[in-house]
């Protein structure tokens, strides 16, 4: 089974520099301290080439996008008291014509 | 003395005087010596051998078959580790992991300390089973020397072909944690690495690595010579077999217990003679467990399924019961302060989100302030985004102090505290310099 592209963090080497939501701001968002939260979705086509700026971006080499050889991990089970209001996964598609800024330029 | 015959059936064996008499791993009296190598044979009988191939996809389903899960904390089928590493191309290497970082539970201490013998045999029967050629056996500093001189034996004996190496773990939280184990004994240096690949695929000297719990070893040990039945006769059918507990708190004879997996917690606080007062909560599991109401855990069977009742599980046998006039929130803000020091620093979520959580637990149990949605957030981006599960565990055992302590958070919002006494109950070390 093959599935799309994914957004894949290595938490030791990201030093939360922050260069990956500034181009990709429609998949990744930083948490309280600054670090990327990524959204766990197949990046869909539209975004790839953000993603892949993302990738070569990113100063620490954290962020890399994995080509769907290996079926993604469980969803971790989240407790109950969460994910009203706080949304850790933004919007996986962006609303046309919108597109991030840096690869507008 | 070594019965290296690779015809010898791992279950046939002579029949065992001692099989299915509990306890299996404790010895039936306390506050003797470690047992010798002569009185560990003199129980248990020798430990069936083998070297070819059949021997040991025999043995694997054996342990499969009798249900044998990881005692460390994780609980992860043993035949299926067995299994991943067994497939790894290069030699493996077995690491038996005693080093019991978690300072309330003693069990892993204990075992080494009474039946080290055993755990050896687990340690050398596993590299058989897997064609290694070395088992390193990391301990606890506290039983370094029983272990040291049980090995000793050994050698003298020529009981062993494969090489047992005694090593001293790391005295740190994470230093349990299965590529923080593999790190310290390659490069003296505890500190977890991300997954994949994981040390069954790429460990030591990077070759297929079976990190296993010493007392899940200690269990190998038992079914390789009574077979897989035999390990069934106690336990659940889910989860057959006993495992150690240490129980703690106020009970009348705090220590560590073998408990049939499913005893009622309460028949596991009687074990320990009782409580000694009346008990405000029972943390179980351990530091990544799960805090409960005595009332609701106590007739729960004391097994994955019957703790998943209040959303808990046996962890690594801890059971730690809180005495109703101590604070209950003030000790998970220690430990949760504990859990945020002890992280290894490498990954910035679990340094700042610990550290953070930690921080609004500590205004919470001293009653200066209390923001929940905030500490609901910071739990929330937290969990989960570790190179280990070192935040996951910490964050799973706050979610469940929130949950059980309602009525002190509401009491502590307006001032008050349940607490005549300071808390303590659960042990935290000082922290030592990084």
């Amino acid at each position: 089974m093959t599935t799309g592209p994914r957004l894949r963090v290595n938490p030791i080497a990201c030093d939360g520099r922050g260069l990956c939501a500034e181009v990709l701001p429609e998949m990744i968002t930083l948490d309280d301290w600054g670090f990327p939260i990524i959204c766990d979705a197949e990046v869909p086509p539209g975004l790839l080439d953000e993603a892949a700026e993302a990738v070569r971006l990113c100063p620490r080499l954290a962020l890399r996008l994995d080509h769907g050889a290996r079926a993604p991990a469980a969803p971790q089970p989240r407790g109950a008291d969460q994910g009203q209001d706080h949304r850790l996964c933004p919007a996986a598609v962006p609303p046309d014509g919108m597109r991030s800024r840096y690869l507008r330029r | 003395m070594n019965t290296l015959d690779s015809g010898q059936h791992l279950v046939r064996g002579a029949t065992p005087v001692q099989a299915g008499r509990f306890p299996r791993l404790l010895p039936e009296r306390f506050g003797g010596e470690p047992a010798s190598l002569e009185e560990h044979v003199t129980r248990y009988g020798q430990l069936p051998r083998g070297w070819d191939g059949r021997w040991r996809e025999q043995l694997i389903a054996e342990v499969g078959r009798a249900g044998l899960t990881g005692r460390g904390g994780a609980g992860f089928p043993t035949a299926r580790k067995l299994a991943a590493v067994a497939a790894g191309r290069d030699a493996p290497v077995v690491v038996a992991n005693g080093t019991e970082g978690e300072p309330a539970s003693a069990k892993d201490k204990v075992l080494l300390a009474c039946a080290p013998h055993l755990v050896l045999d687990g340690a050398v029967l596993a590299a058989d089973m897997l064609g290694a050629r070395q088992a390193i056996v990391v301990v606890h500093d506290a039983v370094r020397e029983v272990v040291d001189s049980a090995a000793a034996e050994r050698r003298r004996a020529r009981l062993d072909r494969v090489k047992v190496k005694v090593m001293t773990g790391a005295d740190r939280f994470v230093g349990g944690e299965a590529s923080a184990l593999v790190n310290w004994v390659a490069h003296g240096i505890p500190l977890p690495t991300a997954t994949p690949p994981r040390v069954s695929e790429c460990g030591l000297l990077s070759r297929p690595t079976l990190v296993q719990n010493v007392e899940t070893l200690a269990h190998l040990a038992l079914i390789a010579r009574w077979g897989a039945r035999w390990f069934r006769s106690l336990g659940t059918t889910a989860e057959p077999g006993s495992m150690l507990v240490t129980v703690i708190g106020a009970v009348r004879q705090p220590g560590v217990r073998e408990i049939e997996i499913g005893t009622p917690v309460n028949e596991v606080l009687g074990l320990a003679g009782g409580p000694a007062a009346p008990l405000g909560a029972l943390l179980i599991g351990g530091y990544f467990g799960t805090w409960a109401d005595p009332a609701v855990a106590g007739p729960l069977p004391f097994s994955a399924e019957g703790l998943s009742a209040v959303g808990g599980s046996p962890g690594a046998g801890l059971v730690a019961a809180l005495p109703a006039d101590v604070c209950g929130l003030a000790e998970t803000a220690r430990v949760a302060r504990y859990l945020a020091d002890e992280s290894a620093g490498q990954c910035g979520p679990c340094v700042f989100g610990l550290g953070s959580i930690a921080g609004a637990l500590a205004d919470l149990a001293a009653a200066r302030r209390y923001e929940p949605g905030r500490l609901r957030r910071w739990m929330a981006q937290t969990e989960g985004r570790g190179a280990c599960h070192h935040p996951d565990g910490a964050v799973r055992m706050v979610r469940s102090a929130l949950a059980v302590f309602g009525a002190e958070i509401d009491r502590h919002a307006q001032g008050w505290c349940c607490g005549r006494r300071p808390p303590g109950v659960l042990p935290v070390p000082l922290r030592r310099s990084p």
